[in-house]
């Protein structure tokens, strides 16, 4: 688990004449932040695992642009747009996956207007899929019969109508699902969106990631499982301010079937 | 006499409608005003969405118990319409229940306007009841005291009072016909109409003389009847017009996924041109070419928005089932969707005002960022989009909230700090951190 992973670029694979299936866009989060790394991590060997041919655009990658966009920065987002679209479109990429609902959402929704069309998918719709080619296996192993709640990201489930994905892969996991009061298209935000991730929270009574953690909370969960970096992180803070840390744990769904697999 | 009341009939209903009809041009005149948008595409979708959401109610059921009042209401409101349409043509022609020739039909269809005013009235006091003495999270908003607490209440109360008139106006009816009063009753002395209501009331009105009857029954038609022309007029000064505005809300508004949003095509411009080579960085406008006017980014007053956003703020009203859903709302935070609609509306009815007077807008030296819609409540949005699905019939808060946060960093470079941070490193080095793009697959060999 130690060893560092091989993580194949599309450089790489230009210079060598041949195209991907899949590129991985791993996101701002997934590269620099270290609890958004191990999810990154978690998925790349479960790509490894089901012999996905897969590549990442490494240093060519850059942001999509969604925290601007949505924080009244048009310009920036629409400069970014170009820049990456220049990149994606160089090396024909057809097939993009990704384990940040913001990156998928922006890229999935708002790039094709801009000259940048491909098949944007989400890492838990790719792995579900993935499952249904027998191409991975889930097992429960550790998680069996654990509580889990699984916490809507605002761009995934209400933007984009993705809910059963990453439930039906916790299902596999042969975990006990449990839903939160707020859930689906009634799903509280975590508090991360539209640029708030990057600043100080307006004056109010309470961090909404702790009403948030507190609405988890209510279930008795084992593990909240997430599937956005920022939502991970805000869940993650909810927990620790409510010392709860020793009792529940945050994780991806990514992370938690790579688990499964000892990975 | 009759004459009389006939000419006094037709008169308060054309100044009724006409009345009315100035106030609607006055709305379309205001709506207009924003900019342009179109959303005339797959209007066999937007028809399905309207039947299902606006005419069908889909969303209201979210909420099941008020959903269900609410129906029971809307489809009062509907239906007993159909009355109204007798009650013209019999205060037009001085007939009585003109529509009586339906026979068992006619009765069918009394009787179900009496259950259907009766289910109303319970309805509406239950409203009343859930706005006044409980304590529901979405009616005890900041944005409600005063006058929209009060223009609820009135809507209530003209509801009742409806009601109650028609109700009356059928018990005096039914007493009269029962008591073979001429122009009432029918030779056969066959009982036009069915009254499972009503029928309960006129034995209280069972001693009363003739003229008595006679005029309770005309009182209580004659008030009815204003009292809907009085209410249709209250509409506009209300925050009511959703009965009516949200059929083309619903019709007009976005079919896309929520996480779509626009891109600012004014932008896109600006950008092709800053990333071609071949562009000319001193190019002059063409001898004789119209100087073209530089657009403003984003908006910071209600012309600067679209006529969808405007028309939404005249459809709202003020239910705040997306105030109850806002993160930040929920948190103690100024920001309230429904306080954005709301100042949107009254913004525009501020300009609208001065139009009216002067001709033409001119500056009042007021806007709707700041004079009613503070920073603060737009930096506190998480883009969540709650409001937008809490939303029984189509209104986009988040879209207004979107476009005066681009006023406010485009034009006025005046996001907060650290967001403006963010911005700027994802301007230097492709990330909201201050991390170099050369350092992105670093967590690849790191163990």
């Amino acid at each position: 688990m130690a060893d560092a992973i091989k993580v194949p670029t599309m450089a790489e694979y230009m210079a060598q004449g041949k195209k991907p299936e899949v590129l991985f866009w791993v996101g701002c989060a997934g590269s620099f932040d270290d609890r958004a790394k191990r999810i990154t991590k978690a998925f790349v060997k479960l790509l490894h695992e089901a012999k996905v041919d897969f590549a990442v655009l490494g240093t060519e990658e850059s942001c999509t642009g969604d925290p601007a966009k949505r924080a009244g920065n048009e310009f920036l987002f629409q400069m970014q747009a170009a820049t990456n679209i220049e990149v994606l479109n160089g090396y024909e990429i057809k097939k993009v996956v990704t384990a940040c609902p913001h990156c998928f959402n922006t890229l999935k929704n708002e790039y094709p207007a801009l000259g940048g069309d491909y098949e944007v998918i989400h890492h838990t719709t790719f792995l579900k899929s993935l499952l249904e080619e027998g191409r991975l296996k889930v097992e429960g192993g550790k998680f069996k019969g654990k509580r889990i709640t699984f916490h809507d990201p605002c761009y995934l489930g209400r933007a984009n109508n993705v809910y059963e994905a990453p439930r039906d892969l916790l299902r596999k996991l042969e975990v006990e699902l449990i839903e939160m009061r707020k859930c689906k298209k009634n799903g509280l935000c975590c508090g991360a969106g539209g640029g708030q991730m990057f600043k100080e929270p307006e004056p109010g009574n309470k961090d909404v990631n702790i009403e948030r953690t507190e609405q988890a909370m209510e279930v008795k969960p084992d593990i909240i499982a997430a599937g956005c970096p920022f939502c991970n992180t805000m869940m993650t803070d909810g927990v620790k301010n409510k010392n709860q840390e020793g009792n529940i744990e945050v994780m991806d769904v990514a992370e938690m079937i790579a688990n499964a697999h000892d990975l | 006499m009759q004459l009389i009341a006939q000419i006094a009939f037709l008169v308060v209903l054309v100044a009724g409608i006409a009345f009315f009809t100035k106030n609607i041009r006055r709305v379309i005149r205001n709506v207009k005003l924003g900019k342009k948008i179109d959303r005339t595409d797959k209007p066999g979708e937007r028809f399905a969405k309207m039947a299902r959401v606006a005419l069908g109610q889909s969303k209201m059921v979210k909420k099941p118990f008020s959903g269900f009042l609410h129906i029971i209401v809307y489809l009062g409101f509907i239906i007993i319409n159909i009355e109204v349409l007798e009650i013209i043509i019999d205060g037009v022609f001085g007939t009585h229940r003109i529509l009586a020739f339906l026979g068992s039909g006619y009765n069918f269809l009394i009787g179900t306007f009496e259950i259907l005013a009766f289910l109303v009235f319970v309805g509406v006091v239950i409203f009343w009841l859930r706005r006044n003495v409980t304590n529901i999270y979405r009616f005890l908003g900041n944005e409600l005291k005063g006058w929209p607490k009060n223009d609820a209440n009135y809507i209530l109360y003209f509801e009742m009072v409806l009601m109650i008139l028609f109700i009356t106006m059928n018990a005096a009816d039914l007493q009269l016909q029962l008591n073979g009063v001429y122009h009432y009753a029918q030779e056969s002395g066959v009982i036009m109409g069915s009254f499972p209501i009503s029928q309960f009331l006129s034995p209280l009105f069972e001693g009363l003389s003739e003229s008595t009857l006679i005029i309770i029954e005309r009182t209580a038609w004659w008030l009815h009847i204003i009292g809907i022309l009085l209410f249709l007029n209250y509409l506009y000064y209300s925050k009511h017009l959703h009965i009516l505005l949200a059929f083309p809300n619903v019709y007009l508004s976005k079919l896309t996924v929520q996480g779509k949003f626009d891109n600012l095509e004014a932008v896109t411009n600006e950008v092709k041109l800053m990333m071609d080579p071949d562009a000319d960085p001193y190019a002059m406008p063409e001898e004789g070419a119209e100087e073209e006017v530089p657009e403003k980014f984003g908006a910071s007053d209600v012309m600067d928005l679209n006529q969808v956003q405007l028309l939404n703020a005249y459809t709202c009203t003020e239910c705040g089932r997306c105030t109850a859903e806002c993160p930040a709302n929920q948190t103690g935070k100024k920001l309230s969707p429904r306080k954005i609609m709301m100042d949107t509306r009254d913004r525009l009815e501020e300009v609208g005002n001065i139009i009216n007077k002067k001709g033409s807008f001119e500056d009042d030296g007021k806007q709707l960022l700041d004079n009613y819609i503070l920073r603060e409540e737009l930096w506190a949005c998480t883009t969540c989009n709650a409001c937008v699905e809490a939303c029984p019939i189509g209104i986009d808060p988040l879209s207004i909230i979107l476009d005066m946060r681009r006023y406010l960093v485009m034009e006025q470079s005046a996001a907060p700090s650290d967001l403006a941070n963010a911005m700027t490193n994802i301007e230097n080095n492709g990330a909201p951190w201050p991390y170099n793009q050369m350092d992105r697959l670093n967590w690849a060999n790191e163990k």
